[in-house]
């Protein structure tokens, strides 16, 4: 079962540029027991934003395997991957990625709607989470009305409302300053404590240290990392 | 599954009504095609609609179960003689005859003079089948008829050329040189009959009704050129017609374009169909601004749908299937056009209930006129969204997601 939760093995990405055929993974093997808290770091070009895609089943790999919880992701057709993204995925973006028309509890809620929980439970589990990152009194402050750091909370919040296996973070903290950065670290590592898996793709190597494991990927090639805080 | 389903629908109507409403000029601007189009459509059927109503109203007014005869004779003969109308009047289920023996001529009372009145001679047929005709006085007796008596009935612009401000109840005229009882005056509220009215048309000395008898002795006619035969039943029209023109046949002497006999009732079922001709002509011509509508619509549509690419990615990364991404512009586009056929609607019964108090028509409201644009707008709605929203379910999520 724990050798079943995640794992991709030779994994390969290629896409159509134009005439020219280019690879952007060649080959990536990733095995991620439960409860790890991972940091993919690469500078920019080196493939770790198609890496984030196809773990977030947002694209699938041209070659290679990736098992999630026991499922072929390569095997799924849209529908069930848009269910495994809901269930199994929460995502965290650098420019946090709210619907500026809605207030925070309505962003959070939205993955609960696709994933089909009546209202009444929806906000309730939407308030739960919020009050979880800390912003039990913006609710229903609208994006426009909240700091940088705070709309991050909010995106976070939402990422973990449908109570999904994976945090799937990207560049989280790349549109914030350094104090709010650090303070939006600091909660990832709680959540991580609470025994939740996140992975995490950063080129800042500070940030990428408050991850346990650090992985590398250069030219589409992923080599493990000295592991942290043993 | 059903719980999922009202939910999703509801936050994409919450949503779409968001959008539209944080863009309200754009969105305006948008729908006017739609409103323009069901306003046009809703106002176009509403007042055919009326004017139907009113024609078919004043039709039966006149009298269905009536046949008008006129004949323009042979030149042996120039019209229908008195015998011929009481043969007519022999047929079977014919409840009276009424002939018209219309001239014109200068009229003088005491102290004034008029030129180019209108001079009806009728019978008492007339006045029993329209009896709201007399507004004082009295009507033509068949003894005013039998006897050839010189009585008058004026209507109103007689009456005030003639007698300004005067009673003129048993006061004389003259017509012709011949003197007149005045025994009455014609209610204006004629206007039930459109014949007569449009007879009377082109003269604005005003009308005056005497005894056929007496204007046949004035004009020094013979003949009758016109009258109008009264079926007991409205179910023997056919029947009394054919008879009917079987006796003109025998006093023309089977002479072809003699005379002709107008059927209130065919006429009245022309003018409908006519009428409903029109109205489906003048709605198909106001569809083509619906059709503009739905162009201006779904172009909206594509922009929106490249203005939200991050959020229709962002929602992919959510879990929304592509059917749900498709449903919510679908139903933004469906709102937008909906909302653009209620405008309508509303406007287009504001011009016709303007339009019904301008012309003096009864303002009827018709639920499948209301229906028809409602629809219509919908559908437009559904026709010139799908294509946009379809383009939104197909976006791939990390395109979507890249101009982050």
């Amino acid at each position: 079962m724990d050798d079943d939760f995640f794992r991709m093995t030779g994994i390969i990405k290629r896409y159509q540029m134009g005439d020219e055929l280019q690879t952007v993974l060649r080959g990536v093997n990733l095995t991620v027991r439960e409860g790890e808290f991972v940091s993919v770091l690469g500078p920019s070009g080196s493939g770790k934003s198609t890496l984030m895609n196809i773990i977030g089943c947002l694209d699938t790999p041209t070659e290679g395997q990736y098992i999630l919880r026991g499922r072929d992701i390569g095997k799924q057709d849209a529908r069930q991957l848009a269910a495994i993204r809901n269930r199994e995925i929460g995502f965290v973006f650098q420019s946090f990625q709210l619907l500026p028309r809605l207030d925070a509890l309505r962003n959070v809620e939205l993955p609960l709607i696709y994933g089909g929980m009546p209202e009444k439970k929806r906000m309730e589990r939407a308030e739960e989470v919020l009050v979880r990152v800390g912003l039990q009194d913006k609710l229903y402050h609208h994006p426009n009305q909240l700091s940088g750091g705070q709309q991050q909370r909010v995106a976070i919040a939402r990422a973990l409302a449908t109570n999904p296996s994976i945090l799937l973070a990207d560049e989280p903290t790349g549109a914030l300053d350094q104090a709010t950065g650090k303070q939006v670290m600091s909660l990832f590592e709680e959540i991580a404590q609470e025994g939740r898996n996140i992975i995490m793709i950063t080129h800042d190597l500070s940030i990428a240290r408050h991850a346990r494991r650090v992985v590398h990927i250069l030219d589409g090639m992923l080599t493990e990392g000295e592991s942290l805080h043993a | 599954m059903l719980r999922k389903k009202l939910s999703l629908w509801k936050e994409s109507m919450r949503m779409s009504v968001m959008n539209i409403w944080s863009s309200k000029m754009r969105s305006f601007l948008t729908v006017l095609g739609i409103v323009i189009g069901v306003m046009a459509i809703i106002a176009l059927i509403t007042i055919m609609q009326s004017a139907t109503t009113e024609v078919t109203d004043e039709f039966t007014a006149m009298g269905t179960g009536r046949l008008v005869v006129n004949a323009q004779g042979t030149p042996l003969k120039s019209g229908l003689t008195v015998a011929d109308m009481e043969a007519i009047r022999a047929i079977p289920n014919v409840q009276g005859v009424s002939p018209t023996v219309t001239s014109t001529a200068t009229v003088k009372s005491d102290n004034a003079w008029v030129e180019d009145v209108t001079i009806d001679g009728y019978n008492e047929v007339y006045f029993r089948r329209n009896a709201e005709l007399v507004g004082r006085g009295r009507a033509l007796t068949p003894l005013d008829v039998e006897s050839k008596n010189r009585v008058a009935l004026l209507d109103s612009t007689a009456v005030h050329h003639l007698f300004y401000a005067q009673d003129p109840m048993g006061r004389k005229v003259y017509i012709r040189g011949y003197e007149f009882t005045i025994i009455g005056v014609l209610s204006d509220a004629d206007s039930s009959d459109v014949l007569a009215q449009a007879q009377s048309d082109g003269t604005d000395g005003g009308r005056i009704i005497i005894p056929y008898s007496t204007a046949m002795t004035l004009t020094g006619t013979r003949n009758i050129a016109s009258l109008s035969v009264y079926v007991t039943d409205t179910a023997y029209t056919q029947q009394v017609q054919s008879a009917l023109e079987n006796e003109l046949n025998a006093a023309f002497n089977y002479k072809d374009d003699s005379y002709r006999v107008i059927n209130m009732e065919s006429l009245l079922d022309t003018m409908d169909t006519m009428l409903s001709m029109m109205t489906m002509l003048l709605v198909g011509i106001a569809s083509i601004a619906l059709l503009v509508g739905g162009i201006g619509i779904m172009n909206m549509m594509l922009v929106t749908v490249s203005e939200r690419t991050t959020e229709i990615g962002l929602r992919k990364a959510l879990g929304a299937e592509p059917g749900q991404i498709q449903l919510q512009f679908l139903i933004e586009s469906i709102i937008l056009s909906l909302s653009g056929g209620v405008i309508g609607v509303a406007m287009g019964l504001a011009v016709s209930y303007l339009f019904s108090v301008i012309a003096g028509f009864g303002f009827v409201v018709s639920g499948s006129a209301i229906a028809l644009g409602v629809g219509f707008s919908a559908a437009v709605g559904i026709v010139f969204g799908w294509a946009p929203a379809r383009k939104a379910s197909a976006l791939n999520p990390i395109d979507a997601l890249r101009s982050i």
